[in-house]
């Protein structure tokens, strides 16, 4: 051990540094099932309060669905708590497979392999289907664990300008001489809450010769008229390469994910991906829970169209109160503030109101761009949307930063 | 040489600089000011080499050396001159 009093104040330095800025991250410890009502603890120690909750991934409002959880019940009472093993040594349940061939049908795809999260996914994807050889060409906003999985990846890589077709296409032409070129991309991208132009990226890819994958993580289940995901909201189903995406957010909300896509890609991921050879299996019960819920979106729309009411009515109103909300149709709707000590604030009046939603800012997002990202469920109903709208507003006339420019909001409360 | 780091800056400031960012000139810290990542720095790499018909090493492609135009026009220089 060699843990001497210069280096515990090295790191204690460091959080000071991170405190006194206002960008120390706490946790809010919530005391009840995720739902658009819950009950948290924050500060810690503190009595519990009944908030709505504005940030949650849970678009389709099925993380504590009664069906899901009897499903996921069943799963562990048939097939257990764990299986003490990664996939191919004895860790495939015939479970297993029945997702892996759901979500091929749900994304129409060839072929799925599941892993323990999208993180995982993304971060064994590039280095078991590209070699040095080859050029990964990336939106410059795409989510970290792409960028994590890039780097572990032995292929060149570049950037194009976010959403930006035309640099695109001039880097496209650039590398024409690597042997595969891979175009990334988020299908909704996690921040913004803005959906890549799939049927123009599938235009340029077939032009230039180029393989392209999304990670489509915000989107699955319920973009899209039938909630497939991006690739349906541009038509494109069926020429999208790879699709990356999770269960942990509008599928359940548990964990796991999947590379899903071309049939040899998959079988790659299958020989080759680190996350999916050297990590545990995902647990049966979770498995089981997934499972129910493609069945309930193979059944109806009612969710994902309930969603898309609330989103509208979400957007609308927040506009009409005089906030800057990043433009767009997805359940992810950002409120900009632009500073980080402002969107930590305007995260912890918003809570006295009953309202949680959090602050975003560096490194989460680029500098100078602090927000509160809020997130619409199916859970949520009118009278909380409602109730979230007039805390907002009532909190955003505290800060003096309604129906201000964003060069207002900067000159009073800097970037 | 000013030539080279104007052509350096025009590209830079084309590639990697939104229409609301500040101008940058010839000491502006590129990698360490956050202006060019370093996924991004491949494409400089690549465009300097084409341009010049040049071959810089990966070893001496190093972030430091591209922090700033000056850098890079002195790097470039180097290879140019080989």
């Amino acid at each position: 051990m060699a843990y001497p009093a210069e280096v515990r104040k090295l790191y204690q330095d460091q959080i000071k540094v991170m405190r006194e800025a206002g960008i120390l991250k706490e946790e809010r410890f919530i005391c009840s099932p995720q739902a658009a009502d819950i009950e948290v603890e924050f500060p810690a120690g503190s009595p519990l309060k009944k908030v709505i909750n504005m940030c949650a991934n849970n678009y389709l409002g099925l993380s504590s669905h009664p069906e899901v959880i009897k499903a996921a019940h069943e799963g562990l009472d048939r097939r257990g708590f764990g299986l003490s093993s990664v996939r191919f040594i004895c860790g495939t349940q015939d479970l297993h497979r029945q997702l892996e061939e759901k979500m091929s049908e749900f994304l129409g795809t060839e072929d799925t392999i599941l892993f323990p999260s999208c993180m995982d996914a993304n971060a064994g994807v590039f280095e078991a289907i590209l070699t040095k050889e080859d050029v990964i060409i990336s939106d410059r906003l795409v989510h970290a664990s792409l960028i994590d999985g890039i780097r572990l990846c032995s292929a060149m890589n570049d950037s194009y300008k976010h959403s930006d077709l035309e640099h695109l296409e001039q880097k496209l032409q650039m590398y024409q001489d690597k042997r595969l070129r891979l175009v990334v991309t988020d299908g909704v991208f996690s921040m913004d809450g803005d959906a890549a132009k799939l049927d123009k990226m599938v235009e340029l890819c077939d032009k230039y010769n180029a393989m392209l994958l999304v990670d489509d993580s915000h989107a699955t289940g319920f973009i899209g008229k039938t909630g497939r995901g991006t690739h349906e909201k541009f038509g494109v189903m069926g020429k999208i390469d790879v699709i990356t995406t999770t269960f942990g957010k509008a599928l359940g909300g548990a964990t796991g994910g999947c590379v899903s896509g071309r049939k040899e890609l998959v079988e790659m991921c299958r020989q080759k991906a680190r996350p999916y050879l050297f990590s545990n299996t995902v647990a049966p019960m979770i498995i089981a829970g997934v499972l129910k819920v493609l069945d309930i979106l193979s059944a109806t729309t009612e969710r994902r169209d309930k969603l898309e009411k609330n989103t509208n009515y979400w957007r609308k109103g927040l506009t009409e109160a005089g906030f800057i909300v990043k433009e767009g149709d997805t359940p992810i709707v950002p409120v900009m503030l632009y500073n980080a000590k402002l969107a930590q604030d305007f995260s912890v009046a918003l809570y006295e109101e009953g309202i949680y939603a959090i602050g975003f800012f560096f490194p989460v997002v680029p500098q100078g761009q602090a927000r509160i990202r809020t997130q619409l469920s199916a859970a949520h109903e009118i009278h909380h949307l409602d109730k979230a709208l007039k805390a907002f507003t009532k909190v955003g006339k505290k800060f003096d930063i309604l129906h201000k420019t964003k060069q207002e909001i900067i000159d009073k409360y800097g970037m | 040489m000013d030539e080279l780091k104007e052509v350096i800056k025009n590209y830079v400031s084309n590639e990697y600089l939104e229409p609301d960012s500040d101008p940058i000139d010839y000491e502006t810290p590129l990698i360490s000011g956050g202006i060019v990542d370093s996924f991004s720095m491949v494409s400089l790499k690549r465009f300097l080499e084409n341009k010049y018909h040049i071959q810089i090493p990966d070893d001496k492609a190093t972030p430091e050396a591209f922090d700033s135009v000056n850098k890079i026009a002195e790097l470039v220089k180097e290879f140019v001159k080989a």
